[in-house]
């Protein structure tokens, strides 16, 4: 976690606290072997952030620790300690141990004292232990034992000087009430300390919420700023949004949304570990979609986790189960947790944790959030959009796919902006609105924008009914969309042109069809009279040949016969010929003599 | 080290019970060298022949000063007579550590 800067060669070496989000603001942890202080008002996570740090480098590390105990019994901070995962009573007594440094109230002050025997002891229990870790808890309670501003300060001094003698990594915690400035031996205690953290604690509309911030840190870099603190079963958590990078994998695989149609108009679906927002004014469906995505992961056989703000488990599953949307059998089979929290006095921060762990419980491929913007109900609103933020950004880290929804709150359809201002994490934007035309309110869809993906810039309207729920297109008539009725008396008006328009082309094929069945009738007819013609001419044609034939041969015998004419009377024999050739017809058909 | 110092004359002394006493040191720390002067003083005017008083350096014996719940140097605790009392500091403020040992001032 360190960055190296140009040419520096040695970072600071830090020991990690194991602190949720405090190991990035702090870029490592505390300083090792060196002293860092803890201010901050009573009951602001003082010693929790302390104990937790020795803790847990106990059990990451094997390293073991001393904690010196001004204020509290060891017994008290024991049983406080249990109410985390810690395991503490169970933790190794030889690497754990608790010096109960609370002067009895029965003790008797007589003069001046100093802290050389305590620091003889610590030593020896140090070497005993081999402890790494120290912390002095509410060093201020011994401080003000001593009365004396310059004993105070040279006890200080002491301090400093033993914990530098025996290479300690010390964790100081003194309590400051009133305000930041304190009295000066605060101020000179911070210069002492190589890092100094402030914890704050203060009510906020009606909320109690911790912060935390770093003030000083010798030697490096480190996020300046205010970070909302919140205790969880595992101790203390800061809510660092300050990470130095983003880390999350970019998976090109698609899960699909649910529906086919929203699918296509995706480009293909939603991306593996990408966060799609669903926003809407009440009763847009918003719940439904998120629902049937559930579904889908389900039916996928992927464990999902559907977290709910201010309604049940049992009136969503019954609701949803009313649009085709069956989420009961995977609740029975454990594929799908569904989760209910109110968020009256419920702070975002305890939201987000209670969200965290049952993630890490469940271990959830898809979820979904429902409403987000529930969370900033109770609490300021700023606190609650650093939680938005971290939420999305912790469920991305898990490569979790998410389907949030959030509230429009007010009337205007058109503002699609959030009060949480979530949209510009989330990967995909889909937007419900009601449009309202002609008396109807119609759902309807659009894509405000999909990362990395093509995605349909077209509006559809979303219709539920009791089979499921349907994205249908959306007729654009005269610049304007229509939905509801309006599309329904468009598609049936479209319906009946087109019937009418497969009517009369069927009709006119059919005509056609007959002109050319007609025609080509008519062709054979004619053709087979014309064959009949031809066959008839050639007939009469061989018919004439013979007569022909005939008559001038019996011209011949005729003359033969006669024997009057001489060879020469041409003239008169063509004539007679001639005359046979011109009426023909009356010859051939021979007998009637109508010619004659 | 642990030194014990008896009183000279505690002998002679059956009149009044033994005060048995501890003052935890810390080597020759300014506070713990002028606890140890002024005890001896309350015990020359106050408590001759009738006390017994350990001195244990915590520097030498850290462990057992832990396990004696001793937290800060100087440190006195009054074993006996029963109940057991404790004064942190020098001693400088010899009211109250006659108080804590149940020791009535003498009037000079």
């Amino acid at each position: 976690m360190n960055r190296m800067k140009k040419a520096i060669p040695q970072p600071l070496p830090k020991l990690a606290t194991g602190i949720e989000g405090f190991d990035d603001l702090s870029r490592g942890g505390l300083p090792r072997n060196r002293t860092s202080l803890i201010i901050g008002g009573p009951g602001a996570g003082k010693t929790v952030f302390a104990l937790q740090s020795l803790v847990n480098g106990i059990r990451r590390r094997q390293e073991s620790g001393i904690f010196v105990a001004f204020e509290e019994a060891s017994r008290q901070i024991i049983a406080n300690g249990a109410t985390f995962d810690w395991g503490l009573a169970t933790l190794a007594k030889n690497k754990l141990f608790i010096l109960d440094a609370c002067l009895s109230p029965t003790a008797i002050q007589s003069g001046e004292f100093d802290l050389v025997g305590m620091l003889a002891m610590l030593k020896a229990k140090k070497q005993e232990i081999g402890a790494e870790w120290i912390v002095f808890d509410g060093i201020d309670v011994l401080l003000t034992l001593l009365r004396d501003p310059i004993t105070e300060m040279q006890e200080i001094y002491r301090i400093r000087d033993w914990l530098a003698d025996n290479a300690l990594t010390a964790i100081i915690t003194a309590k400051l009430d009133n305000g930041h400035t304190g009295d000066p031996h605060y101020g000179f205690m911070q210069f002492m300390a190589d890092c100094v953290i402030r914890f704050e604690r203060h009510l906020e509309h009606g909320v109690s919420t911790h912060r935390l911030g770093i003030t000083k840190f010798r030697g490096s870099n480190f996020a300046a700023g205010e970070y909302p603190v919140s205790f969880g079963p595992s101790g203390i958590e800061v809510g660092a949004t300050e990470r130095t990078e983003i880390t999350h994998a970019a998976s090109t695989e698609r899960i699909s949304s649910g529906f086919e149609r929203l699918d296509a108009m995706l480009g293909g679906g939603l991306f593996r570990g990408s966060s799609t927002l669903i926003t809407g004014v009440p009763g847009t469906s918003k719940t439904t979609l998120a629902g049937k995505f559930a579904e889908a992961a389900c039916q996928r056989g992927e464990r999902t986790l559907f977290v709910s703000f201010d309604e049940g488990a049992e009136p969503i599953a019954r609701n949803l189960s009313s649009v085709g949307i069956k989420l009961k059998p995977h609740i029975k089979s454990g594929l799908l947790r569904m989760y209910s929290a109110r968020t009256e006095t419920v702070s975002a921060e305890d939201h987000l944790l209670k969200i965290r762990a049952l993630i890490r419980e469940h271990q959830p491929r898809c979820m979904v959030i429902d409403p987000l913007t529930a969370i900033a109900k109770a609490g300021a609103l700023g606190a609650a959009r650093a939680v938005a933020n971290r939420l999305i950004y912790m469920i991305k880290d898990e490569q979790v796919t998410v389907i949030i929804t959030a509230l429009n709150e007010g009337d205007d359809p058109q503002a699609e902006s959030t009060d949480l201002q979530i949209s510009s994490i989330a990967d995909t934007w889909i937007h419900l609105s009601y449009v309202v035309r002609s008396g109807e309110r119609n759902r309807a869809l659009t894509i405000v924008k999909s990362r990395g993906t093509w995605h349909s810039n077209q509006v559809r309207e979303l219709v539920l009914s009791a089979t499921g729920l349907m994205l249908t297109d959306v007729y654009t008539a005269g610049g304007e969309v229509l939905m509801g009725t309006l599309r329904w008396e468009k598609e049936a008006e479209e319906s009946a042109r087109k019937t009418q328009r497969y009517a009369e082309f069927d009709h006119k094929r059919r005509e056609l069809q007959f002109a050319e069945a007609n025609t080509s009738a008519q062709i054979k007819a004619l053709q087979m009279d014309l064959q009949r013609q031809r066959t008839a001419l050639a007939m009469y044609s061989s018919d004439n040949n013979v007569r022909n034939v005939s008559s001038s041969d019996r011209e011949k015998k005729l003359r033969k016969m006669r024997s009057a004419d001489p060879a020469t009377r041409v003239p008169g024999a063509e004539a007679l010929h001639a005359r046979h050739r011109i009426a023909p017809g009356p010859v051939k058909k021979g007998g009637n003599g109508a010619a004659k | 080290m642990s030194r014990s110092r008896k009183s000279d004359k505690a002998s002679s002394a059956a009149i009044t019970t033994i005060v048995s006493m501890r003052l935890y040191i810390a080597g020759s720390a300014p506070n713990s060298v002028q606890a140890i002067a002024n005890l001896e003083a309350i015990c020359r005017k106050h408590l001759k022949g009738i006390h017994k008083l350990e001195i244990v350096d915590i520097l030498e014996h850290p462990l057992r000063a832990m396990a004696d719940g001793v937290l800060v140097t100087p440190s006195l605790t009054k074993v006996l007579p029963l109940p057991v009392a404790n004064v942190v500091g020098n001693l400088s403020d010899t009211s109250k550590v006659m108080l804590a040992l149940g020791l009535k001032e003498k009037v000079e």
